[in-house]
């Protein structure tokens, strides 16, 4: 087995993810009923309700639907952006790798953090200045509407409903696990819930539920990490010594001669398998990279804001707070290797967790806190869930209503209820979808579907941004074409790779060697759309050129940009 | 539309074109820098597993762990640097740019 190609796949599967890698690779276990946690999460649900009966009130308008009328705050939207971000999986899956793996855990969280700082330079901004409600409004802002749209729209869907299927299994497994709900009705409450708060709340309740549970992971996750330092006299050094002493005495148990034992408790300290040659290492770097600002659930979240400036603050505390949150998840991790891997309450017989690996933060929460701890930290990664495919849908809808019917099919006719009317029957359509997905893919290896989300993303739509936005020659033709390609090309590797082809198919050595195809499909999207812009000689195409020094000072300057509404 | 007539004015205001090109390069020189380090990071683990593998002084902690640190703290501090610039430094003259065009176009 491949350990490389395994970890990458759970590396995407982290990413903005609560869908864990063992509760997506692996049947998980139906545990007791857990009350407390159960109790704990209908308080929280109770209080998402209320939030979203607010919010609907203030939900009139197409606008309001999709940015919660552009109200918010850069303050505010960075706790949102960080809530749609940090995922139950961050917490768990990355705190799991690291309680294994030690420091390859770390690279992963690096990776995460390095897409914003390109989101905040070269996006945000003109993002919020030239678009209104989805990042095709920018993609396709002095191009022909219909092939760009078109694209904007089946990119858009296709990341929603790769990343929906893995959310939605994700969630069932992990509710059964957490709560000892049975599988069906957890991946049904989920779709409920995120129906409820999309169809009514819009982005407003959309908004403060991610809000809301970036505050409660973030306190939770302080706790833990705090808990665990003062056990060590807030000595990171003192909690690295315990914990390679863990692993040494672990692999002596385990009947390794101690020399090898003590290299495999250094181990934790360095780079393990995780990464290994380095193609793979500049293909995962690109897929990250570029992943994050191609996610269009994340970009919608910039038309929240009354302007640039607001966007441009919303990154820089979003990237506080998940760059925090990873510094606290490097700290759980080494705590739990202290605390859990030596407690037998939370090992089964044979020395392993309880539940599965992903359960080392969880386990760690109990051992901190007791069980009134515990049942918080399983409401929270509930929350977690919702909170991401609220986000989730709320994009596909607005791509659908938006670009697709607005747009392409009404040519920018159609009124704001109509618009509001068909955005409300997609969420309706996609939530029923999602829970029909979820329970038929229960039993489904669906971990190569967030990486698949995060190569298209790459591919497709980071490509048409970049060049719609900082180059003169590209044309609607271009975008469209190469767009289109980048994200087949994404999609037909990324079946190709050893993660699929191997792993989830069974086939066999897979034909394209690297886990992840951005080193290949990113190019080609890029390319692809600079071929076909600069062949481009139609009339059209002349047009969309000319059209590029008022985009540009638009997008500079905020000249023309869609105001927040009134409250 | 009053907003063509301000936008020709904005780009023909002689602080509009030097101010855009700082900004626009700040931001593809800070962007190359943090994918360059990043990059680099990861090519050096997979190049040579052992460098950060090795001990801080007489700590536990390798040099993994600042290095890595050290990146995190360093996406913000970019981000930081970038927004403070764009407040204190291109905000301001923007703003003024901007009201000068309305102002011409409110008086025509």
């Amino acid at each position: 087995m491949n350990r490389l190609y395994f970890g990458l796949t759970a590396l995407f599967v982290l990413i903005a993810t609560p869908a864990l890698a063992d509760a997506l690779t692996g049947q998980t276990q139906q545990q007791p009923l857990n009350w407390i946690a159960i109790a704990m999460f209908a308080a929280f649900a109770t209080l998402t309700i209320f939030i979203t009966r607010w919010a609907a009130r203030r939900t009139r308008t197409a606008s309001d639907f999709y940015t919660a009328g552009g109200g918010i705050s850069g303050f505010q939207n960075g706790l949102a952006i960080a809530g749609d971000f940090m995922s139950a999986a961050s917490f768990l899956g990355i705190s799991a790798q690291i309680y294994t793996d030690g420091y390859d855990g770390l690279i992963y969280s690096i990776g995460f953090l390095m897409g914003w700082p390109i989101i905040s330079f070269l996006i945000a901004e003109k993002l919020r200045n030239l678009g209104r409600f989805t990042f095709a409004d920018v993609a396709s802002f002095r191009f022909a509407q219909g092939p760009v749209r078109s694209f904007a729209a089946i990119s858009t869907l296709l990341i929603v409903a790769f990343y929906l299927i893995a959310q939605m299994v994700g969630a069932g497994q992990l509710i059964k696990l957490l709560f000892g709900l049975p599988y069906p009705v957890a991946v049904v409450l989920v779709g409920v819930l995120m129906i409820i708060y999309v169809l009514v709340g819009g982005m407003t309740a959309t908004t403060w539920i991610q809000i809301c549970k970036a505050v409660m992971l973030l306190a939770g996750a302080s706790f833990i990490a705090l808990s665990v330092l003062w056990q060590f006299g807030f000595s990171l050094d003192a909690l690295f010594a315990r914990a390679v002493e863990v692993k040494t005495s672990l692999a002596l148990d385990k009947g390794m001669a101690p020399a090898e034992a003590a290299a495999k408790g250094a181990a934790i300290m360095g780079p393990g398998s995780f990464i290994k040659d380095p193609i793979s290492a500049v293909s995962f770097g690109l897929a990250l990279l570029l992943g994050t600002a191609g996610l269009p659930h994340i970009l919608m979240r910039f038309f929240t804001v009354p302007d640039a400036k607001e966007a441009r603050k919303s990154v820089l505390w979003a990237t506080t707070w998940i760059g925090y949150f990873y510094i606290l998840t490097f700290v759980i991790g080494f705590g739990a290797i202290v605390m859990v891997a030596t407690d037998g309450r939370y090992q089964d017989g044979a020395g392993a967790l309880l539940g599965g690996v992903n359960m080392a933060a969880i386990h760690l929460s109990h051992a901190v806190g007791g069980d009134l701890f515990l049942g918080f930290i399983s409401a929270v990664a509930f929350a977690t869930i919702l909170a991401v495919v609220a986000g989730l849908t709320l994009s596909g809808a607005s791509a659908v209503s938006h670009d697709l019917y607005a747009s392409v099919w009404k040519h920018g006719t159609a009124t704001s209820a109509d618009e509001l009317r068909v955005s409300r029957i997609t969420t309706l359509t996609l939530g029923v979808v999602a829970v029909l997905l979820g329970i038929l893919f229960e039993k489904q290896n669906v971990a190569f579907m967030v990486s698949l989300a995060f190569a298209l993303a790459a591919s497709g739509n980071v490509p048409a941004l970049i060049l719609s936005l900082y180059w003169k020659d590209c044309t609607g033709r271009g975008v469209m074409v190469g767009g289109l390609l980048g994200l087949l090309s994404a999609f037909i590797l990324t079946l190709l790779s050893p993660t699929v082809w191997t792993t989830t198919f069974g086939l066999g050595d897979a034909p394209f060697p690297y886990s992840s195809p951005a080193i290949i499909s990113v190019p080609l999207g890029f390319i692809g759309i600079w071929l076909v812009s600069l062949l481009d000689r139609s009339a059209n195409a002349a047009e969309e050129r000319a059209r590029f020094r008022d985009q540009q000072i638009q997008s500079e300057t905020g000249i023309g940009a869609f105001a927040a509404s009134d409250h | 539309m009053a907003d063509q007539e301000v936008l020709e004015r904005v780009a023909s205001d002689p602080r509009y074109v030097p101010l855009v090109r700082e900004r626009t390069r700040f931001a593809w020189t800070l962007s190359a820098v943090v994918v360059g380090l990043f990059m680099a990071f990861i090519l050096v683990i997979a190049l040579d597993k052992a460098l950060l593998a090795t001990p801080v002084g007489g700590l536990v902690a390798t040099w993994g762990i600042p290095v890595g640190l050290g990146l995190i703290l360093l996406a913000i501090a970019s981000i930081a640097l970038f927004t403070r610039r764009a407040n204190r430094r291109w905000d301001p003259v923007m703003a003024a740019i901007l009201s000068d065009a309305v102002a011409k176009d409110a008086a025509k």
